[in-house]
């Protein structure tokens, strides 16, 4: 077998680093960033941080073929599609001094 | 391990008749699962499309109805998931490595996690129904109809407290959204529960070993989405706008 076989302690190691995550968000939360939409920033940056660690060693694509990871990648080519279409249509409307 | 010698090989009783040996097998079916989850992320992805539009458009309304959410059981929620994760994760590496009795800990620790989580959950839309914030006419006879406080008011959690140009009905579309959204993912934890159960049996039964092992990892890709699904859940819906409390 050449799969490759996670340790026991980056288990625990992610393991924590989600829970310190879910404790900084928390906090987070309750602060005024001071720059616009701070918040949003700060919060889904530690999201997706989170669900990052989770996909490559919880999900082992970090030791998984090319071909999962081209899949992986897909699924998120084709989200940014789903996004930046769907907000180029509603983030320009009005600039053209017709309304909304 | 060499892959053309399968034919000479005495092969594993689980193994396939179309597959070369067990690590092909193995293979194909973690990318196959990995194409089922690109098509979960389009299906919640559109979910998180329609939050993103509506909180643009009506971040008042969003943040008052998000302040309305108990912060504490969503992150006692999140933890429990997370915890839920950690174990799922040693099911499948105690597979991998023959420890069966501490992967059929691991698996009933997960299923005993899922319940955990679905319980919290429920705790919290009873809240929901209690305070007439289930939108529409979902539940028949109990129509959206939240008592909203006077301005002023001291907080009140059975309450809704509008904040700056919030109104009640964009509310209700911030409530039809938590609960497509978190009602969704419910039904997937619900799934999961059950795919673990099947899981936990056979293990019982000694189906599993070191060689064939991918029904154990494939489901345990499945519940790690549905944690990931929830990591961002957690933020968007339950944090987001607690800090305009004071602005308001």
């Amino acid at each position: 077998m050449s799969e490759h076989i996670v340790p026991v302690r980056v288990y625990v190691v992610i393991f924590l680093a989600l829970l310190v995550g879910t404790a900084l968000t928390v906090l987070a939360a309750f602060y005024d960033f001071p720059f616009p939409a701070g918040n949003a920033i700060v919060a889904l940056t530690i999201a997706t941080i989170k669900a990052t660690l989770v996909v490559l060693y919880f999900m082992h694509v970090r030791y998984s073929t090319r071909l999962v990871w081209v899949i992986v990648a897909s699924a998120l080519f084709w989200l940014a599609i789903l996004f930046a279409l769907t907000f180029s249509d509603y983030w320009t409307r009005g600039w053209l001094g017709f309304s909304s | 391990m060499a892959a053309s010698h399968a034919t000479t090989e005495k092969g594993h009783p689980a193994l396939q008749h179309h597959f070369e040996n067990m690590e092909q097998q193995r293979e194909a079916g973690t990318i196959g699962m990995w194409v089922f989850l690109t098509t979960e992320i389009m299906f919640f992805g559109g979910m998180f499309l329609a939050y993103t539009l509506y909180r643009s458009k009506f971040p008042w309304a969003f943040a008052s109805a998000s302040n309305h959410l108990d912060i504490t059981l969503g992150a006692v929620n999140t933890g429990v998931l997370i915890l839920s994760s950690f174990t799922m994760a040693l099911a499948v590496y105690c597979t991998q490595v023959g420890r069966r009795q501490i992967q059929i800990f691991a698996l009933t620790a997960t299923i005993v996690l899922g319940l955990t989580f679905l319980g919290i959950k429920a705790v919290e839309y009873y809240d929901k129904y209690e305070d007439n914030l289930i939108p529409g006419q979902l539940i028949p006879g109990h129509p959206f109809n939240p008592t909203v406080a006077r301005e002023g008011e001291p907080f009140d959690k059975h309450k809704l407290h509008l904040l700056g140009n919030a109104s009640v009905n964009n509310v209700e579309m911030f409530y039809w959204i938590y609960f497509a959204m978190t009602g969704m993912h419910a039904l997937h934890m619900i799934i999961g529960v059950g795919i673990m159960s099947f899981l936990l049996y056979f293990s019982i039964k000694g189906r599993y070993d070191p060689e064939y092992h991918s029904p154990v990892e494939v489901s345990g890709l499945y519940w790690h989405f549905v944690d990931i699904i929830w990591i961002f859940l957690f933020p968007l819906l339950y944090l987001l706008g607690r800090h305009m409390e004071h602005l308001g």
